[in-house]
């Protein structure tokens, strides 16, 4: 992480690549973008909002309750970002406090005991940080979150609307079908924030943007998002009807292939789909350093110390730390 | 292939001794190996590698490393101002680790346990997908064994450069845990500095007790994240051990010197629940008064055991459930 000198990207392929991740972050977060509320009442009827944590508050950054899918009892969770300055203050840009992603366990929870599926919209920059959060428990609200949703035993839905932003829309992102609007996003960290951690400057933002991969066609090809519902027109923001009847069909068709499997077969597949998530080779090669099990003779020799028999090292000794090199590297 | 001659020394190392960056002590780097890392004058934690954290918590020679040969790929084609696969090498270089977890089997103090430990010195201790799938496989052979399983955490969140694979593994890594609670497994999380992010959001706020170094940085959103955002500065120490102590977010501050002493007695404390022959992955295991008094019984041993235990099944069998009586022998 030096500050050398960036490449010249003009004309490179890069900047094509960069132009059409920018491109499709600009329309994640365009500000007529269809928000969870805007949806709900064009897929569903009857939506009843729930709300406080019963515990501490409740957070406008997360909307959930009951609603019917075509006559079926279901239960909806989702980010609410606002749609002007002022609802954007109430909404906290969509931004949770822990306070939200406990009201959504709550939510998910009594849908557990009715057996009610689970529809969640993701459209977040990302859990809020700052002083109250970090007091409240935000990390812990996001684990037990997404610890209470790989064990729930009814289906789980999830739709990507917009910004699919880190742990914050993990806490709501974790499902049997994970279904991506064409011109949302996912992406570990804000590429703001990326690039100001990797490239030292947010400037350097739609370069991030491109490197993570966030379009919803790379998160297909990462295995991440099962399918992606086409955008009509130039993009979401131009027709919110039609988006939501895309939508719709997107939804009943995943649910009539979720219904067919029993809570068993259901847990089993979900856990299947989390744990085969990444990329890693494997190679048959043992410890980085540490050498074969001893022979008795050494074993004895080394507990009594006799002459010949070479103390075995210690891990420290394999893996020291090197006192004089502490980088301070970063992760999201 | 060992990447780093296990035996080697550093022929001359670059710095004899370190500034501690809270007193300003000059330290030999010598007395630091010798002291488990803490800062002779005012205690101050230095981080420990990988090697050192096994010597210090586990009993000697009970180490056997698990899954050494997973490795990073570059599957996304990562670039900043240096490649992915270039930053790996360099840390594979400097640290003879091949990612920033390692795990395996060990014993403390006889008590068999699956553990799994941070390097921060690998990338930052940021968990990709090698990292993930080490503390998952960590996991489900501490629920195989039937032994509890501890994480020592030291990482700064999620690998960006492995881009969302990077954020599933918060899922990866939590998954597990349902089964281990389904099981009756303890899991026990080690926080030390620094714990954040995606690492912080995930397995390591889950544990049944979580323990944290002292005034190890411990938070959510880095500092300066959080400063961009909010458009304030941080108070002091917001993000510390004793901060997240306050607030009820971990169970005891533990110095370095009582660490293992405090898993040991943990560990004794905390044991694995009897096996539920053939059922074990399941919600509900029956635990009434009588399930509990059978539980302390296979804890002491013995024939208490053996009399309690006829009753537990008859019990048992009207669930339609038949757990084993057998004396489940965590080690």
């Amino acid at each position: 992480m030096s500050d050398a000198p960036l490449l010249d990207r003009v004309d490179s392929p890069n900047a094509v690549a960069a132009d059409e991740a920018w491109r499709r972050v600009q329309l994640a977060r365009h500000p007529q973008r269809p928000r969870t509320l805007d949806l709900v009442p064009l897929i569903f009827d009857g939506f009843f909002e729930l709300r406080g944590d019963r515990a501490f508050g409740d957070d406008p950054a997360i909307v959930a309750g009951p609603a019917t899918l075509d006559g079926v009892p279901v239960m909806v969770v989702g980010h609410q970002k606002g749609t002007d300055t002022e609802s954007n203050i109430l909404r906290n840009f969509g931004s949770p406090h822990p306070e939200g992603f406990r009201k959504a366990q709550r939510v998910m929870r009594l849908a557990d005991k009715l057996g009610m599926p689970i529809i969640t919209f993701l459209d977040t920059a990302g859990a809020f940080p700052g002083p109250a959060a970090e007091e409240r428990g935000q990390a812990e609200a996001i684990a037990s979150s997404i610890k209470l949703m790989t064990g729930l035993q009814v289906p789980i839905v999830v739709v990507i609307l917009g910004e699919g932003g880190s742990g914050g829309a993990l806490a709501i992102g974790v499902g049997d079908v994970v279904l991506s609007l064409e011109n949302a996003v996912y992406s570990v960290i804000s590429p703001e924030g990326c690039a100001s951690i990797l490239w030292r400057s947010r400037d350097e933002a739609r370069t991030a943007a491109a490197a993570m991969r966030m379009t919803a066609d790379d998160q297909v090809d990462l295995g991440v998002v099962d399918a992606i519902v086409a955008e009509p027109g130039e993009g979401a923001h131009t027709d919110h009807p039609a988006t939501a009847s895309a939508l719709k069909s997107a939804i009943v068709s995943a649910m009539r292939r979720l219904s067919g499997s029993d809570t068993s077969e259901l847990l089993a597949t979900r856990y299947a789909r989390l744990r085969g998530m990444g990329a890693y080779l494997e190679t048959g090669a043992g410890s980085t350093g540490r050498p074969e099990l001893p022979s008795l003779r050494r074993r004895i020799g080394r507990i009594l110390h006799l002459p010949g028999v070479p103390r075995r090292p210690r891990w420290s000794e394999i893996w020291p730390s090197d006192v004089a090199d502490e980088e301070n590297e970063r992760g999201a | 292939m060992p990447i780093k001659f296990p035996f080697s020394r550093r022929a001359a190392p670059s710095d004899a001794w370190t500034k501690c960056p809270i007193c300003d002590a000059q330290v030999f780097n010598k007395q630091l190996e010798r002291n488990q890392r803490l800062c002779p004058s005012c205690g101050h934690h230095f981080r420990m590698s990988v090697g050192e954290r096994i010597d210090l918590l586990l009993d000697p020679d009970s180490f056997e490393e698990r899954d050494a040969g997973l490795e990073s790929v570059d599957r996304l084609g990562f670039h900043d101002d240096r490649p992915y696969i270039d930053r790996l090498e360099a840390s594979r270089i400097k640290t003879g680790l091949r990612d920033a977890v390692v795990w395996g089997i060990g014993t403390i103090d006889g008590q068999r346990v699956a553990i799994g430990i941070f390097d921060f010195r690998f990338m930052g201790g940021s968990m990709g997908s090698v990292v993930g799938e080490k503390l998952a496989r960590c996991f489900e052979t501490a629920l195989a064994e039937r032994i509890p399983a501890i994480v020592v955490s030291a990482s700064g969140g999620a690998r960006m450069q492995e881009g969302t694979l990077s954020l599933m593994q918060l899922a990866k890594t939590v998954a597990p845990l349902v089964r281990l609670d389904a099981a009756g497994i303890p899991f026990i999380a080690v926080l030390t500095d620094p714990t954040t992010g995606g690492v912080l959001a995930s397995f390591a706020s889950l544990g049944d007790v979580i323990v944290a170094e002292p005034k190890a940085l411990i938070g959510f959103a880095g500092a300066r994240v959080a400063s961009d955002t909010v458009g304030e500065e941080m108070p002091e120490g917001f993000q510390s051990a004793e901060f997240l102590l306050a607030h009820g977010f971990v169970d005891a501050i533990v110095p370095r010197s009582e660490l293992r002493s405090s898993l040991s007695r943990l560990l004794r404390l905390l044991r694995a629940a009897p096996a539920d022959d053939g059922q074990a992955i399941g919600p509900e295991r029956p635990w009434g008064p009588i399930g509990a008094i059978s539980g302390l019984a296979e804890r002491l041993g013995g024939a208490v055991s053996e009399t309690i235990g006829i009753d537990v099944e008859a019990q048992s069998d009207g669930n339609g459930k038949t757990p084993s009586v057998e004396k489940e022998e965590a080690r």
